[in-house]
C-alpha cells in the first residue's frame, strides 16, 4: 500500500480526521466530522446513542469505506497512512490501529493465551516463513514464538489474567473478557488503540481498574488512545481531550472542562426546555389547553 | 395402588400422579406409533407368481401401538419416581419374550412354531429389539429402586455427570491414540500368524475393511481441517476426492506414469480445485457456504459424467495401474525381465501381499495427514483458522487476512482429499462418477461431526463406528442401516458436540505447563 503512505509532516498529530462523512443510502450517519487525536493522549468520543461514534471507529479500522473524508494516521516510524484507502485487514498490521468491540469479540473456544498469540499473527507468520519453516520446526520460528509468549505474558500480568491463561476465553467473567480484549488489541503493538465502550457493564471497582489500565497504556506505552464511552466517570476522569458527536455532527471539541460546561453538549444530553423551542403561537396554544 | 408401591419402594414420592396427563401423554405416543405403523408396516407389496399382491400386517400395527403406549407409560413412571410397577411388568414381559424367542432350542419344533405364532412380530430381529428394550427398562427400574431419589435427578445433574464422564474418556483418549496406532500397525502382520486364541482371523476381508476405514479416517482428517478447524461447512468434499482419483487415473492410463509420480500431481490438482471453489465463496458463511459447496460437489460429478471424451463418462476408467512397491510390482507371472516384489525378496507369491502393502500405504498417508494437522494447529496459520471459526470480524481487526486464511484451509483440506482419491483409484483399479456421489460427502461429514469437531482421535472412532461396524455386520442386512441411524441418534442425545469434543490449547505458558503457577492462579481466584 505504498500509495497510501506518505512522509510524516513534522509535529503532525497521530490521527487527523478531516471532513469524514459516511452515508448509508439516504441516511447520513456521520456528517463532515473533523478532529485530531494526539499520541500519548486519551481522546474520548462521546455523544448520545446513535450519534455515529461506532461508525467513526468502523471507518478508522476499515470496516466501512467513508463516503467522503481523509483519515491520516501519522505513524511515528513508518510514515503516514491514509486509512480510507487501505484494505481493512491491513490497517492493524501496517498502520498500527487496533480496536476493541462494543459487544466483546473474543475467540471464545480458544484459550486466553491463544487469543493473545493470534493477535501476533502477522509477526509469527513471517517468522514461520509462511508456515513452511514452522512445519520443519526451524529455530527462527521457535524463537519468535517464545518472544510472542513473552509479550502475551506481559499483558496477562498487566490485566491480571496470568492465572487463567489456559481458560477458554468464553468462560471468563465479563470484566475479565473486557480486559482480555484490550490486552489482545495491545498485543498487535499498535500506535493507536480504539476502545469501543470499554467500561460498558463493568461495576465501579472494575471501571476504576480500567481507568488505571488505560492511563498506564497511555503513559508507559506512549501511544494514542481513542475512546468511545458513556460512563462519565471514566470519560471525565482520564480523557485529555473530548469530541462530542450528536446526530452525526461534531458539536463540541476540547478539554473535559470545556466540554462539561458547553451549553450545546448539555442540550444534546439533557434536552432543551420545552418552551424555548416551540414557536410562540404553539406555546400559547399549549398553555391555553393546559388550563 | 401407588401408595402400596411407595411403601414397598421404601420412600414417599413427592407428588401424586396426574392420571389424565399421563394417559394423554401415553395416548399421544400410541397415536404417533399407530400413524407411523399404519403407513409403513400395515401394508406390504409381495411378489407372488402372476403379479404383485398386497399383504396386510394388522397384528404388527396393533402390537406397535400397544407397545408404544406401555413403553411410554414405563418411561413416565420412571420419570415420576415410581419404578416398582415398571419392574413388575417389564421384567416378566422380557423374560416371557426371551423364553418364547429361545423356545426352539428347548422344545419340539411343532411347539416352538406354536409359541412363535404368539410373538408380537413376524420378524425375529424386531422381537429381539423389543425384548432388549424391556430388559433395559427393567434394569433402569432396578437401578432407580436401589438409588432412592436418584431417578429424580434434574437435567443439569445428568449433564454434569455426562461431562465428568466425557472428561474421563478424554483422559483415556491420551492412551487410546497409541493403542489404536499400535493395533493398526500390528493387524496385517497377524495374517501370517497361525490361528491365535482370542484374536480374529486376519484375512483379506478384514484387511479390506481396514483399508476402507483408513481411507475414511484420512478423508475425515482432511475435512477436519476445513470444517473442524476453519469452521467452513463443506458439503462438497467428495469433489476433491474425485479430482484426485481422476487425476491419477487419467495420468496413469494416458501417460503410463506410476502411482508415486502421480500422487503429488493429484494432490496439486485437488488443491487447485479447492482454490477455484474457495475464491467465489469467500464471502459466504454457514448455510450459504454449505449450499454452494454442495452445488460444487455435484458440478464436478456431473462434469465427470458428461465429458465423455475426457473422462469416459459413466463407463468410468478401468485398468488403472496398481501401485508398485517402489518399482516392484505385485504380480504372479510377471512379463519377461520384470522383477516382482516376491522374486526380489525371495518370497513365494501370495495375493495378500498386495493388500497388506495397500493397507500400510493408506495407513502411512493417513498418519501423514494427522501429523501435518497436529503440527499446523500449533502454527500461526492453524491458530488463524481456529480464530476465523470463532470470529471473522475480530480476525480482521487483528490484521489477519481472512481471504488467504480461508483459501489455505480449503486448498490444504482438498489436497489431502486428492491424495486419498488417488489411493482410491489405485486400490480399485476402476473409477466412475458413481463413486463420488453426495452421500460420500455426507458420510465424511458425519464422521467429523460424530467424532467431535476438531478432534483427531474422535474421527478415528467415528470412522470405525460408521464405516467399520456396518461392514462387519453385513449379516444384519437391512437392520444395519437401522443400527446406524440408532447409533447416530443416541450419540446426538448423549454427546451432542460429538464423541470426543474437547479442545486442548495449542500453547501454554511455560510455568503453567509445569503446574507450578496453577496453585498461584487458584489463589488469585480465591482472593476477593
Amino acid at each position: 500500500m505504498s500509495a497510501a503512505r506518505q512522509s510524516v509532516a513534522v509535529d503532525a498529530p497521530l490521527l487527523n480526521v478531516e471532513h469524514l462523512t459516511m452515508r448509508f443510502g439516504g441516511l447520513v450517519a456521520i456528517d463532515d466530522v473533523s478532529f485530531e487525536a494526539a499520541e500519548k493522549q486519551i481522546t474520548a468520543i462521546i455523544g448520545p446513542n446513535g450519534a455515529g461514534k461506532t461508525t467513526v471507529f468502523n471507518c478508522l479500522t476499515g470496516f466501512y469505506k467513508p463516503t467522503v473524508g481523509r483519515l491520516a494516521l501519522n505513524h511515528p516510524t513508518a510514515g503516514t497512512f491514509l486509512l480510507e484507502q487501505m484494505e481493512g485487514f491491513r490497517i492493524p498490521g501496517k498502520a498500527g490501529v487496533a480496536r476493541t468491540f462494543q459487544n466483546i469479540r473474543l475467540f471464545g473456544a480458544m484459550s486466553v493465551l491463544e487469543n493473545l498469540i493470534v493477535a501476533q499473527h502477522n509477526k509469527l507468520m513471517h517468522a514461520s516463513a509462511f508456515t513452511f519453516g514452522g512445519l520443519l520446526g526451524l529455530p527462527r520460528y521457535r524463537h519468535a514464538e517464545a518472544k510472542a509468549v513473552d509479550l502475551a505474558r506481559y499483558w496477562l500480568d498487566r490485566v491480571g489474567l496470568t492465572g487463567r491463561a489456559d481458560w477458554d476465553a468464553a468462560n471468563l467473567p465479563y470484566g475479565d473478557q473486557r480486559r482480555l480484549e484490550i490486552a489482545r488489541a495491545m498485543c498487535t503493538q499498535p500506535v493507536l488503540l480504539c476502545l469501543d465502550e470499554p467500561a460498558a457493564g463493568l461495576n465501579p471497582r472494575e471501571s476504576a481498574d480500567l481507568n488505571q489500565l488505560l492511563t498506564y497504556i497511555r503513559d508507559e506505552h506512549r501511544i494514542g488512545l481513542l475512546l468511545i464511552e458513556h460512563d462519565m466517570n471514566v470519560v471525565m476522569g482520564i480523557s485529555d481531550h473530548i469530541v462530542v458527536l450528536d446526530y452525526g455532527r461534531k458539536i463540541s471539541d476540547g478539554s473535559p472542562e470545556q466540554v462539561r460546561n458547553d451549553p450545546t453538549v448539555i442540550r444534546a444530553y439533557l434536552g432543551e426546555e420545552e418552551d424555548e423551542e416551540l414557536p410562540p403561537e404553539v406555546a400559547a396554544d399549549l398553555a391555553a389547553n393546559r388550563d | 395402588m401407588t401408595a402400596a408401591n411407595d411403601v414397598s419402594a421404601g420412600r414417599v414420592t413427592a407428588k401424586p400422579l396426574d392420571y389424565p396427563a399421563v394417559v394423554k401423554e401415553c395416548g399421544l405416543t400410541a397415536l404417533v406409533m399407530f400413524g407411523l405403523a399404519a403407513g409403513m408396516v400395515a401394508f406390504r407389496i409381495r411378489d407372488v407368481p402372476g403379479g404383485l399382491e398386497i399383504a396386510t400386517r394388522f397384528g404388527s400395527v396393533v402390537a406397535i401401538t400397544v407397545i408404544g403406549f406401555f413403553g411410554r407409560l414405563a418411561m413416565v413412571l420412571l420419570r415420576e419416581g415410581r419404578p416398582f410397577p415398571v419392574l413388575v411388568t417389564a421384567l416378566p414381559f422380557a423374560v416371557v419374550m426371551l423364553a418364547a424367542l429361545s423356545a426352539s432350542r428347548f422344545v419340539e419344533p411343532e411347539t416352538a412354531a406354536l409359541v412363535e405364532g404368539y410373538l408380537p412380530f413376524g420378524d425375529v430381529v424386531v422381537n429381539w429389539i423389543i425384548t432388549i428394550v424391556a430388559f433395559v427398562l427393567a434394569g433402569r427400574a432396578v437401578w432407580a429402586l436401589r438409588h432412592t431419589g436418584a431417578s429424580a435427578r434434574t437435567v443439569s445433574d445428568r449433564e454434569e455427570a455426562m461431562d465428568a464422564f466425557a472428561a474421563r474418556i478424554q483422559r483415556m483418549a491420551r492412551f487410546l491414540g497409541p493403542v489404536l496406532l499400535a493395533s493398526a500397525i500390528v493387524l496385517p502382520l497377524l495374517a501370517f500368524a497361525p490361528n491365535l486364541p482370542f484374536l480374529p482371523k486376519v484375512d483379506r476381508r478384514l484387511l479390506d475393511i481396514g483399508i476402507l476405514v483408513l481411507t475414511y479416517v484420512m478423508l475425515g482428517w482432511g475435512l477436519n481441517i476445513v470444517v473442524g478447524l476453519a469452521g467452513l461447512l463443506d458439503l462438497g468434499y467428495v469433489a476433491f476426492y474425485a479430482v484426485g482419483a481422476y487425476s491419477y487415473a487419467l495420468l496413469a492410463t494416458h501417460y503410463d506414469l506410476s502411482f508415486w509420480v502421480c500422487l503429488p500431481f493429484a494432490g496439486l490438482m485437488a488443491a487447485t480445485a479447492g482454490i477455484i471453489l474457495g475464491f467465489p465463496v469467500l464471502r459466504l458463511r454457514g448455510d450459504y457456504l454449505a449450499i454452494v459447496t454442495l452445488g460444487f460437489g455435484e458440478m464436478i460429478r456431473i462434469i465427470l459424467l458428461n465429458w465423455y471424451d475426457f473422462t469416459n463418462g459413466p463407463d468410468g476408467i478401468s485398468g488403472i495401474a496398481r501401485p508398485s512397491f517402489f518399482g516392484l510390482p505385485f504380480l504372479r507371472k510377471p512379463p519377461e525381465g520384470v522383477e516382482t516384489f516376491h522374486s526380489f525378496f525371495g518370497l513365494t507369491y501370495a495375493p495378500i501381499d498386495r493388500i497388506i502393502f495397500l493397507y500400510y500405504l493408506i495407513l502411512t498417508m493417513a498418519l501423514i495427514t494427522n501429523v501435518f494437522t497436529l503440527r499446523i494447529r500449533k502454527l500461526p496459520v492453524g491458530r488463524a483458522w481456529e480464530a476465523l471459526r470463532e470470529d471473522e470480524i475480530a480476525c480482521r481487526s487483528l490484521g489477519i487476512n481472512p481471504r488467504n486464511t480461508k483459501l489455505t484451509a480449503f486448498s490444504i483440506g482438498a489436497m489431502f482429499s486428492g491424495f486419498a482419491g488417488s489411493f482410491f483409484a489405485t486400490r480399485q483399479g476402476f473409477i466412475s462418477p458413481e463413486s463420488f456421489t453426495f452421500i460420500e460427502s455426507a458420510v465424511i461429514l458425519a464422521i467429523v461431526v460424530l467424532g467431535g469437531f476438531g478432534s483427531q482421535i474422535g474421527v478415528v472412532l467415528a470412522a470405525i463406528i460408521l464405516i467399520g461396524l456396518p461392514e462387519f455386520f453385513r449379516e444384519l442386512q437391512q437392520y444395519r442401516m437401522l443400527a446406524f441411524g440408532a447409533a447416530m441418534v443416541l450419540i446426538m442425545i448423549w454427546r451432542p458436540a460429538g464423541l470426543l469434543a474437547h479442545r486442548e490449547p495449542t500453547i501454554r505458558l511455560p510455568e503453567i505447563a509445569k503446574g507450578k503457577s496453577r496453585s498461584g492462579g487458584d489463589a488469585a481466584e480465591a482472593a476477593p
